[in-house]
């Protein structure tokens, strides 16, 4: 039962990572008792469980995930929400209303309006229906200061880190605040505009070096040098 | 057919190639800030872009299928892409092009991951010079891949043919309009499957089975060329980081 690559070796879609009883797990498939890798990632290996962490993605939604995303569309019923996925969100104008909701009596615009981003929270989702959201929670709702940075979603468990290890260096070392949207996006809001590009920088480091070692410890660095100027 | 011949007396075609080599290649891959996904061919004399969007929602509406996402793909020649100035419209050829290619791709790609969905491929031939539909599968399947769309396997493709009686791979523009006989395929090297195969002109039967072995033989060259445009952009990252 050979496998075919190192740990956190670079493979293409199509090559052939392991042979005989693997599962396969992300970015995988299984024919024939051989696990193929479907995207350009990073193999790895967990006991029996082979599965490839893409360096390039799309987000597709999930429940209970935090997104942060922009109004497009203002409906009856709701609000058509960009969440930058192959699917458009919905949320429903009964998530935010105090009372019951009347389409005569409320003006939906007037709570939030084409434009807007908002941080939310996938209620429901699958692949046969649009997925839900929910405002209705503490530390969701409009965004009204700070910069958002796109990076690519599958990238987000690094820009995190182990116990979120990297995500705590970049907060304390620019003072921002930061607020990781599943779907990508990311919400930096610091005291000052210079210590809001800083994070984003460091941000974009982690997404360009995502697949290279002892990078929490060179974002610190790099942090450290620039903000000490 | 012609007076001049296409192989000469030490068995060199008319670019200076051996019988069964192919033109040089050079592949790129993430070449457009706009687009999710994409790449860059040079084969010879052609020049070839490629783009993909998606998935995304489907517009018009109708077209939408409950169960898969739906490939839409446009191989468009350029109007300079000629010598003789070509309509920019999509021409009876330029359409049925990009329906092979479609078809061609789609075994590749795990379209039932992402019901309700459009994924727009769009190729764009630069310069051409013969062999198009073969060198836009190989950089579309990269863009694809770029684009992080799921995939089976890299789709390579390469044309073999015969010219002045003997068969040759990759052939060029004069070859291909002088020539005998053309057969375009398109592999899947992993998988070990074709999903493109046709042909102009007249081959024996024996001549047609070693036709397609050569075409197959230069699928691999270019699927191994593939691969290492496609990991070369990470691949410098990290031997940056290192230094």
């Amino acid at each position: 039962m050979p496998t075919f690559f190192e740990r956190r070796q670079l493979v293409a879609p199509g090559d052939l990572l392991a042979e005989g009883n693997y599962f396969a797990g992300e970015n995988t498939f299984k024919n024939e008792e051989k696990v193929y890798s479907t995207s350009i990632g990073l193999v790895e290996f967990q006991e029996r469980r082979v599965f490839v962490v893409a360096l390039k993605a799309f987000y597709v939604p999930r429940v209970e995930d935090i997104v942060i995303g922009g109004v497009t569309d203002v409906t009856i019923g709701g609000w058509i929400v960009d969440i930058n996925s192959p699917y458009p969100a919905l949320l429903r104008a009964s998530d935010v209303m105090e009372r019951s909701y009347r389409p005569q009596r409320n003006n939906l615009t007037s709570i939030f309006d084409i434009g807007d981003i908002l941080i939310a929270k996938i209620v429901s989702y699958d692949r046969t229906r649009d997925p839900l959201l929910t405002v209705r929670e503490s530390d969701l709702g409009k965004v009204t200061r700070g910069q958002i940075v796109g990076i690519i979603p599958s990238k987000i468990p690094r820009l995190i880190g182990k116990k979120g290890s990297m995500i705590t260096t970049i907060k304390s070392e620019t003072g921002c605040h930061i607020v990781i949207g599943q779907n990508g996006r990311v919400l930096v809001s610091g005291k000052t505009v210079e210590d809001e590009q800083l994070a984003i920088m460091a941000i974009q480091k982690v997404e360009e070096e995502s697949h290279t070692s002892g990078l929490t410890n060179r974002v610190a660095e790099l942090l450290k040098e620039r903000s000490g100027r | 057919m012609s007076n001049e011949t296409l192989i000469n007396k030490d068995g060199l075609r008319i670019d200076g190639r051996k019988l069964h080599e192919l033109r040089p290649t050079k592949i790129e891959v993430g070449v457009l800030s706009n687009a999710d996904g994409s790449a860059y061919i040079e084969q010879g004399k052609n020049k070839i872009l490629a783009g993909i969007y998606g998935p995304k929602e489907v517009h018009p509406k109708h077209r939408e299928r409950p169960d898969r996402a739906i490939l839409r793909c446009r191989y468009h020649m350029a109007p300079f892409s000629v010598d003789e100035r070509k309509s920019p419209a999509p021409s009876r050829r330029e359409i049925e092009i990009s329906k092979v290619i479609r078809e061609a791709l789609e075994p590749a790609v795990f379209l039932e991951y992402y019901p309700r969905t459009a994924i727009d491929l769009f190729i764009e031939v630069l310069q051409a010079h013969g062999g198009t539909r073969c060198a836009s599968l190989t950089v579309a399947s990269l863009a694809l891949a770029d684009g992080g769309i799921p995939m089976r396997d890299l789709t390579a493709a390469c044309a073999s043919g015969k010219v002045d009686g003997k068969l040759v791979l990759d052939l060029n523009d004069i070859e291909d309009k002088k020539g005998e006989a053309d057969v375009p395929l398109a592999y899947m090297p992993n998988l070990d499957v074709i999903t493109l195969l046709q042909m102009d002109g007249q081959l024996t039967i024996e001549e047609f089975t070693e036709a397609i072995n050569l075409s197959l033989e230069g699928c691999k060259q270019l699927h191994v060329l593939q691969k290492e445009a496609l990991k070369s952009k990470y691949i410098s990252v990290r031997e940056g980081v290192k230094e």
